[in-house]
């Protein structure tokens, strides 16, 4: 099963920045498994040295939140959008160092 | 008798001139706002976190739309960089508070409101006091332990909190700590770790970004004050200003919050900056002099051709502002992935903007087995002051 995954922002860099990118898997566990094969920089970012979720990064499934459906074994079809949707920082700017 | 005290449907003793009635009479007319909301609006109290990016549309709308009471919290003073996105605060305010600026302008924009400012860092020891007499809370804060706080007081209180966040060109909004909605927590239980922020070079934020989504947050703000349509509750709108694409997911409330849920285990506020993982500076380490070269001693070696490597480890997009002429650019991000490309047997100059991200590049090079290496102490921005007043700083 192929299934898109909006990548955000700050995650892009991860991504050779892409804003999307297509991951296979039956599962939301599944295609975020893939998708951090595929991009292994990304993993550190969505995942604990436990390999759990962080808990401020959010994986909806269209528009619902994984946590009200069944986490990682969110069941996941083609038609379905995955986004992660991590905290972010800024009201004003980052600073650059 | 006039028009407006036979439509005071709100309290007894609040009116509107005739002066205000004039200013408002395109509100008036309008049956969502009308002399009753516009009288709501006139009793408003709503407090700004930051006279910042969000701030200042927030403050600018807010002023002009007649809320009665607009409280503003920050510590900072106007420079430079803030005027391409802080349009609260023009350029003959570099130098001056931000509170001074932002009442200035907003007083301007309208005479009949009340402007409060408290120069203050928002704290756990004052943010309770503070929010006490505000109806309303519109945090505009750019850092989580802040973000946090604000929530926290806002849920122990009961105050609205009506919410942005940015980050280039990308934005979330919605409206916490409603009595039945959600709050921060339930969105986000923890911060991240400081180290996976991403980096201060992966940062910027378009200017016009946090226009966008500050004029979303007033607009909040006044249907809060309103009680009139559908307010973002339960709803978080993301905005990618960059693809122009506005989405909206679910947002619930948390059985299992720690503020908000019905075992809560959080009574007070906290230490919030050591909830996010921020410690106190630790003592300055003591720089190694040996690793170090001034702008001046570098301009020396170039001036007397020195068969030396200068290394460049900021971002491509930064070399298009300015550059030390002979310099090589590997971003820091590549250092790791590209070391084979440098020779430790030359004699390495390292800098960057500031002296930060190259002393990380010298550290890593030290570690690989590179001892003739130095850091530019303070970077291209003190090679500005120093040696070459043309660069442009930034």
């Amino acid at each position: 099963m192929s299934v898109k995954v909006i990548i955000p922002t700050p995650l892009r860099q991860y991504t050779g920045k892409a804003d999307s990118v297509v991951a296979e898997g039956a599962t939301v566990e599944q295609v975020l498994e893939s998708l951090t094969t595929e991009y292994s920089d990304l993993r550190k970012h969505l995942f604990t040295e436990e390999g759990k979720l962080r808990s401020f990064v959010n994986i909806y499934k269209n528009d619902e939140d994984i946590r009200y459906l069944e986490k990682e074994q969110t069941p996941v079809a083609e038609s379905d959008v995955l986004s992660i949707v991590p905290s972010i920082a800024g009201g004003g700017p980052v600073s650059v160092i | 008798m006039s028009v407006a005290e036979t439509s005071n449907a709100v309290g007894n003793a609040v009116k509107l001139t005739n002066d205000e009635v004039l200013r408002y009479s395109r509100h008036l007319i309008m049956p969502e706002v009308g002399m009753e909301g516009q009288l709501k609006l006139k009793q408003a109290k709503v407090l700004l976190i930051g006279a910042g990016g969000l701030g200042s549309p927030l403050g600018l709308y807010l002023a002009a739309a007649g809320v009665g009471k607009l409280g503003i919290v920050d510590f900072d003073v106007v420079d430079f960089t803030n005027l391409q996105r802080q349009i609260v605060h023009s350029t003959a305010d570099v130098g001056r508070p931000k509170l001074d600026s932002a009442r200035d302008r907003l007083q301007g924009i309208n005479p009949h409101i009340e402007i409060e400012t408290y120069e203050m860092a928002l704290s756990s020891a004052n943010a309770l006091d503070l929010f006490k007499d505000y109806d309303l809370i519109a945090d505009g804060t750019d850092n989580f332990p802040t973000r946090y706080l604000v929530n926290d007081a806002c849920v122990l209180l009961g105050k609205t909190n009506v919410y942005a966040s940015i980050f280039r060109f990308e934005g979330q909004a919605t409206v916490f700590a409603t009595k039945d909605g959600p709050c921060y927590r339930c969105l986000y239980p923890e911060p991240p770790p400081p180290g996976l922020v991403p980096s201060c070079a992966e940062g910027g934020v378009l200017g016009i970004l946090p226009g966008l989504l500050g004029v979303i947050q007033a607009t909040e703000v006044v249907k809060q004050i309103l009680g009139k349509g559908s307010s973002l509750v339960g709803r978080l709108l993301l905005v990618d200003a960059l693809e122009m694409k506005f989405r909206e997911l679910k947002l619930r409330k948390d059985d299992s919050c720690p503020i908000c849920g019905p075992n809560r285990t959080i009574h007070e506020l906290i230490d919030y900056e050591q909830f996010c993982g921020i410690h106190p500076e630790p003592e300055p380490e003591e720089v190694v002099m040996e690793f170090e070269i001034t702008p001046v001693d570098l301009k020396g070696k170039i001036d007397q051709k020195d068969d030396f490597f200068l290394l460049d480890v900021r971002e491509p997009h930064e070399v298009d502002i300015c550059q030390i002429p002979g310099s090589h650019l590997i971003p820091l991000g590549q250092i790791q992935a590209r070391v084979n490309e440098l020779n430790s047997a030359d004699e390495m100059v390292v800098y960057c903007r500031s002296g930060v991200r190259s002393g990380k590049a010298v550290e890593f090079l030290k570690t690989a087995g590179f001892r003739k290496i130095r850091n530019l102490t303070g970077g291209i921005l003190a090679w500005s002051d120093e040696v070459d007043s043309s660069v442009p700083k930034y």
